[in-house]
């Protein structure tokens, strides 16, 4: 029963990793990225990792996601070609880049020779993996990670307001002047990035 | 299911982000590709934790969840700021870092 799960859940996994990448409407990649993520869960709970799998599903296919979903929705998803014209070469090195990274990956793993990997794992112990167990160990042995990765939230958070944050009116945009926090009108051709990959002021 | 298959599907996944990230343009769907990585990282890593029996590595997952919602809002936030300033949406236009 196990194993159909595990190929059913690695099988929708890998497909949704490759719908990421080779699909093109970026809202279509996001909803892939959702199946993926969803079917990663699955092989977390297979994995005895229950809230790893809760907070997966909850956190990342839920809250992120949306995320992801309105950013699209806002910048507009538009249709990218696959394969446009650019460097030409990036296009054939990229795949075959992935390529001899997972051959190199699969003989340092598979071809390790360590007896655990062929086995089923330690035996398991009742209540490994539950909310409480992780709780506690959050809370006594990595307490010092927790605290700092709420900090690191918090960064973000502050991070992100500054970066997306309006700078200037809808009606003074074509202006061009004003950039900076202290809103000091700014002459054109003074080096912002706009003007660098010349979509405005030139 | 033995460990390694585990091992096996999340090697396959990481490279599929790894190939994504080097070959789309769009930077939301670098973003996209790097969450794959970090996925396929994460499923590495509960997997050594099923076969130690040891809860550390579950705890080492969920950091990286939050590492990789703190690196969501961030490339977000500079895509959206990249809109605003109507700036294209492509990683291969920009490619100044004069500000």
């Amino acid at each position: 029963m196990a194993e159909v799960v595990f190929f059913i859940a690695a099988l929708a996994a890998i497909a949704g990793a490759i719908g990421v990448v080779m699909l093109r409407n970026p809202l279509y990649s996001v909803l892939a990225l959702v199946c993926h993520l969803v079917a990663l869960a699955a092989l977390f709970l297979l994995l005895r990792a229950e809230f790893v799998a809760a907070a997966q599903v909850v956190v990342y296919a839920g809250a992120v996601m949306v995320l992801y979903v309105f950013v699209v929705a806002y910048v507009g998803g538009a249709d990218e070609p696959l394969r446009g014209p650019g460097p030409g070469g990036l296009r054939v090195v990229g795949p075959l880049t992935g390529a001899l990274l997972l051959v190199e990956l699969l003989i340092a793993t598979l071809g390790s020779g360590l007896q655990a990997i062929s086995a089923e794992g330690a035996p398991y112990v009742s209540g490994f993996g539950t909310p409480a167990r992780i709780g506690e160990l959050l809370l006594t042995k990595f307490l010092l990670p927790f605290e700092v990765a709420s900090f690191l939230l918090l960064v973000a958070a502050v991070g992100a307001v500054i970066l997306a944050r309006r700078r200037r009116g809808l009606d003074e945009d074509q202006g061009g002047g004003r950039t900076g926090p202290l809103d000091i009108p700014r002459p054109v051709e003074t080096g912002t990035m706009a003007e660098s990959v010349g979509t405005r002021g030139a | 299911m033995a460990i390694g298959w585990y091992l096996a599907v999340s090697a396959f996944i990481f490279c599929i982000g790894a190939a994504g990230v080097l070959t789309r343009r769009n930077p939301l769907v670098v973003l996209l590709c790097l969450e794959l990585m970090l996925n396929a990282g994460n499923l590495a890593l509960v997997a050594f934790a099923r076969m130690w029996g040891n809860g550390d590595g579950q705890i080492f997952a969920l950091i990286v969840m939050v590492v990789a919602a703190c690196e969501v809002t961030i490339g977000l936030g500079l895509i959206v700021a990249m809109y605003r300033n109507r700036l294209p949406i492509d990683v291969d236009e920009l490619r100044e870092l004069r500000g």
